[in-house]
């Protein structure tokens, strides 16, 4: 079929790369601007930071890795897209709502200042 | 002695790897899910000493399993002891959750529906219809003989608001033989004692303890909905979750009315395994 028509196979090659296009980091696109403009009340704080690493141990390596550096098909969170597209407000979002169809759970379980603190500790991996 | 201290260190280095985050509920669903690819292994217990019947401990051991973000599935296995009576197996259950809101909303909804093979069960995991205290009366040769192959089906609901988890759940119950249908309910409310994580491993800091309060109740049957002979329960609750991904719960449950065992105590034990399936991925490292 696509010897006779190499249009139809340029046209599903063009279309299945536009879809990882989008489906890589959908997410940053369905925060309301009311989540992405949020400002984390930890900000910098060493105390958070801490606690953060210690959220991030306890509930997040198994997928993601010790160093966040991600796990077999698990993301790593030291991308360009956490660590600089992404605003606190985007991934305390990321946190609260999952991203169930794509195997993220949501962690809205834990309470809001422990959220805050896992941000900071995410924000802290680039620096 | 080198080795002894070396394993110490290594236990207590894996205990504090970890910690699972439970709400501290014995009969109330909260809305939360299993993450995918865990599997949760717990131990629920009811201590009861009804009037006029002899006093019983039933336990349930469960398998609770994520499938999906949206999707926990859990096996059960059911028996109990009653003193001056027997210990027996009462059975097993298959419960599903499906969650279909894949967000956090304020109001989120789970799906959930039971099949559920039980006889002369005493661990009160549900109340509905017109359970109370009669059905402890008889011993146990006689209630096996009373099989209930039911399925029970709940609409819970959930919200998590600064801190404070409140879920309500609304069960309704049919025997699949020609029983009619019954129902109950079961609420809670629960928040962790502190809401900040500290900045140091800890075992016994305030955020690894939950507690709150719970009550549940029937609402009798098809034909004779409402309060009229039915049980009810409140009591507050607690847990802790220990390092190591262990959760120990306890509850001291009081009936509200003459339907009702006076006094329950509830305790549960939970450990969670974290991604249970990559265990046999990677050859059991």
């Amino acid at each position: 079929m696509f010897r006779k028509r190499p249009s139809l196979l340029i046209l599903l090659m063009f279309s299945a790369v536009l879809l990882f296009g989008t489906a890589d980091g959908a997410w940053l696109a369905k925060v309301p601007a009311s989540d992405h403009q949020k400002t984390n009340p930890y900000e910098g704080q060493p105390d958070a930071i801490a606690a953060g690493r210690k959220v991030f141990e306890e509930h997040c390596t198994k997928c993601h890795g010790q160093n966040a550096q991600g796990v077999k098909k698990r993301p790593s969170l030291r991308t360009e897209r956490i660590q600089q597209q992404a605003t606190v407000g985007d991934l305390h979002w990321l946190l609260v709502n999952g991203s169930m169809k794509r195997g993220m759970p949501s962690w809205a379980k834990l309470p809001d200042p422990q959220l805050w603190q896992l941000v900071t500790y995410l924000k802290s991996l680039h620096e | 002695m080198r080795l002894t201290a070396l394993v110490l260190v290594m236990l207590v280095g894996t205990f504090l790897s970890a910690a699972a985050q439970e709400r501290p509920y014995f009969v109330t669903y909260s809305h939360e899910m299993e993450e995918p690819g865990n599997l949760e292994i717990e131990i629920f217990s009811a201590v009861g000493n009804p009037p006029g019947a002899n006093r019983f401990l039933g336990s349930n051991l469960e398998f609770e399993y994520g499938v999906k973000t949206w999707w926990t599935t859990e096996f059960y296995m059911d028996g109990q002891s009653t003193v001056n009576d027997s210990t027996i197996l009462t059975g097993y259950r298959w419960e599903n959750r499906f969650r279909p809101l894949l967000r956090e909303h304020w109001i989120n909804p789970v799906i959930y529906v039971e099949f559920e093979n039980i006889s002369a069960d005493k661990t009160l995991r549900e109340v509905v219809g017109h359970d109370g205290v009669a059905d402890f009366a008889h011993p146990n040769w006689l209630a096996r003989q009373g099989k209930a192959r039911e399925i029970e089906t709940k609409l819970i609901l959930g919200s998590n608001y600064r801190g404070w988890n409140i879920s309500e759940n609304i069960i309704a119950e049919k025997n699949l033989s020609n029983d009619p249908w019954e129902f109950g309910y079961a609420w809670a409310v629960s928040r962790p004692l502190k809401l900040a994580a500290s900045a140091h491993k800890c075992a016994f800091c305030a955020e690894r303890f939950h507690a709150g309060i719970e009550m549940y109740g029937g609402l009798g049957d098809r034909y004779t909905f409402g309060l009229n002979r039915t049980s009810h329960y409140v009591g507050p609750t607690v847990n802790w979750s220990a390092p190591g991904n262990l959760t120990l719960s306890f509850s001291p449950q009081f009936g509200l009315n003459d339907s009702s065992i006076p006094r329950l105590y509830r305790f549960g034990v939970s450990y969670e395994i974290e991604q249970f399936l990559e265990i046999f991925r990677r050859g059991g490292d």
